[in-house]
């Protein structure tokens, strides 16, 4: 019977692989992220670099709806730097008083605005397709870090045969290739201000930092908390087996 | 039951009018448990406490979720970002519904192994199987709630199988939707059923718990108790035990909650349901898949819905389908082979429940289905006629001591079963 532990496990672990298996049959290229692992955590020189490469490059289509300005602090932002940020864009703010809806400078508290009034004005802008928002992204994608990183590191001229309709782009990471984005890093489109590397990877890198952390800014705390949660647990186990065994000293003697 | 063993006079004269300490001394301090009660037998503790874990996150996550098309899925978001430690919350609830399956799965399977549902415990699995079936319900309309793509199309799928029912198919349909498609009526009322159901399983789980203490545990050996040597108050012994299986499952569980999250949760729900988008390909949770499998197993719309309805029944039955007077597996060397090949099966069905209905996978569905029912309504009651059984050993201390008696008591068993 102790076997069938096992098995049930198993039966996860093949239901976890039968899950994973649902996006095709593209091959995602691994980095070794710092947020891997029960150790990992988020590198804020990265993302901020990301947060930059981000504004200058996706935030023309896409949408953070889930982030505000105020949890750039966690990228390691001061107040004011975050203030300045936010008042660089304009939010539609009201009724006032007169019932008047106004525009305003953007606050700390405020979301980041959305590049279009809506679903079907982001489509007419961009032939039919929707992009999406980025801020559960590399949740949202299975292996979403080395998916996103592929993506966005994957644009090539289509193989001899394969036929690429007008709007649409060849991407190898992308599940059946052709996709409506065009490629978005071509290489120096950023420049920042630590000197770092400005090639297509290290962009696309710095965009799964910063990214990953918008899918999910308690992953640090989460991954720390674990450690130690683990540790007290496995004290607990190893105390409550010495406990069990005294107790049972008496009665199991055969 | 006297109150005087009480010390304690505020004790004494509050059991003296409502004997809840004598009870609670009866239940769960004195109360005998048979000696040799193996690991398998800590899962009962550890679903009971599954649910209370899940009824305490879940009533947290409520104060802080809103049950409407617009706003379900941010305010999760909310929960995961603004709420303080919402997203251990979260996490809890979400990797707490497939640890209280895998818990409850083993459970059954312990079950199945040790006879647990032979005579006189017909009643004690009954209920249990219902539990299942609630559990299944709630876990379901749980799943809705976040109103990811999963849950929606999840929602539609499932509730589309009820209009396969002839005549009133249609109208249940409706009724269970609230209109005419999965939309907001629907999520409302599968969150105030959400929050129903679980205090239904409480209440189950009471029954149980009363059919449970009438004959006390069955044991890996199956036999009866035969007095006061074969059994050790449940307290301290088991308390004990079960504390350490606790900080074993709450070890892996936490494991899952800080470290994999998302493992067994589809990464599709975490983009926000759209009734004009699909996704590539619909699958339940994990712990549905055997039971999807099955549904999808039967090329008729109707047979997939009765067969997947059947794989539950059938389990309500089975005391009655087992004629074997021997409990355990362990003297059941045919039973014991079966059992196996049956867990198999059960595996079978899971990761063929996850793959797509095509080619190789639709044919193995079928036969890993038509087994599934082989099992339960041939070979198990053939099984009781043709199986030459062991020797039983003649008493649990008798075991526990090593066995040495066993074969004087061969010859009365065999007489007994014949």
């Amino acid at each position: 019977m102790n076997r069938g532990l096992g098995f049930i496990l198993g039966f996860m672990l093949l239901a976890g692989n039968a899950f994973a298996a649902g996006g095709g049959d593209v091959v995602l290229k691994h980095k070794d992220w710092s947020f891997n692992g029960p150790f990992g955590t988020l590198d804020k020189a990265a993302m901020q670099r990301g947060f930059q490469a981000y504004s200058e490059i996706c935030a023309s289509c896409h949408s953070l709806d889930y982030i505000a300005f105020r949890n750039l602090a966690d990228l390691g932002y001061n107040e004011a730097e975050i203030k300045a940020f936010a008042a660089e864009y304009d939010v539609e703010d009201g009724p006032n008083d007169e019932g008047e809806m106004f525009t305003r400078a953007g606050i700390a508290a405020d979301k980041f605005p959305s590049p279009y009034a809506n679903e079907q004005a982001a489509r007419a802008s961009n032939g039919g397709a929707y992009p999406p928002d980025l801020s559960l992204i590399t949740k949202a994608r299975a292996n979403g870090p080395d998916y996103l990183y592929s993506l966005l590191t994957s644009y090539k001229d289509a193989p001899e045969g394969q036929d690429v309709p007008e709007g649409m782009y060849y991407n190898a990471a992308y599940p059946g290739y052709l996709i409506a984005m065009p490629q978005p890093i071509y290489g120096d489109d950023v420049s920042y201000a630590d000197n770092s590397a400005t090639d297509v990877s290290a962009i696309a890198s710095d965009l799964v930092y910063f990214l990953t952390w918008a899918a999910e800014p308690s992953i640090e705390q989460r991954k720390r908390k674990g450690v130690n949660v683990m540790i007290f647990l496995l004290i607990m186990v190893g105390m409550s087996y010495g406990a069990m065994k005294f107790i049972w000293a008496d009665i199991k003697k055969a | 039951m006297s109150a005087d063993k009480f010390s304690n006079p505020v004790v004494r004269w509050i059991d003296h009018r409502l004997p809840i300490f004598s009870f609670m001394d009866h239940e769960l301090n004195e109360y005998p448990t048979p000696k040799n009660l193996n690991y398998f037998w800590n899962f009962g503790s550890l679903a009971g406490i599954s649910l209370v874990i899940m009824i305490a996150t879940g009533i947290v996550l409520a104060m802080s979720y809103t049950p409407h098309v617009d706003y379900a899925f941010e305010s999760v978001e909310r929960i995961m970002r603004d709420v303080n430690h919402g997203w251990l919350i979260r996490y809890i609830h979400m990797n707490g519904a497939s640890f209280f399956f895998i818990v409850v799965f083993i459970h059954i399977f312990r079950g199945l192994y040790y006879g647990s549902y032979k005579a006189p415990r017909e009643l004690l699995w009954i209920l249990g199987v219902l539990i299942l079936l609630l559990m299944m319900a709630t876990a379901f309309m749980g799943y809705v709630l976040p109103w990811g793509q999963m849950s929606f199309w999840g929602a539609t799928v499932i509730t589309n199988l009820f209009s396969a029912i002839p005549f009133i198919g249609d109208s249940i349909v409706t009724l269970l939707w609230g209109g005419f498609s999965v939309d907001n009526p629907t999520l409302n009322r599968f969150f105030a059923l959400h929050y129903l159901m679980p205090f239904l399983i409480v209440g189950v789980v009471i029954l149980h718990l009363v059919a449970l203490h009438r004959f006390g545990s069955n044991n890996p050996i199956g036999i009866d108790v035969s007095g006061p040597q074969d059994t050790v108050p449940f307290h301290p012994y088991y308390t004990i035990k079960d504390f350490f299986g606790l900080s074993i499952f709450l070890s892996l569980f936490a494991a899952a909650i800080f470290f994999f999250p998302n493992f067994m949760g589809h990464p599709d729900n975490y983009i926000p349901a759209n009734p004009m988008q699909t996704p590539a390909h619909i699958v339940p949770e994990w712990y549905f898949l055997p039971f999807y499998a099955i549904l999808r197993a039967v090329p008729d719309k109707l047979g997939g819905v009765l067969a997947m309805f059947g794989a539950i029944a059938v389990l309500f039955v089975l005391p009655w389908l087992d004629r074997s007077p021997i409990r355990s597996g362990n003297f059941r060397p045919l039973f014991k082979i079966f059992f196996w090949v049956f867990v198999v099966d059960c595996v079978a069905l899971g990761y063929l429940g996850g793959m797509p209905a095509e080619g190789i996978y639709v044919v193995l569905s079928r036969v890993a289905t038509a087994w599934y029912f082989l099992h339960f309504l041939v070979i198990l009651p053939l099984l009781s006629v043709i199986e030459t059984p062991k020797p039983l050993p003649q008493s649990l201390s008798k075991s526990v001591l090593g066995g040495a008696a066993m074969a004087g008591a061969a010859s009365a068993v065999k007489e007994k079963v014949r």
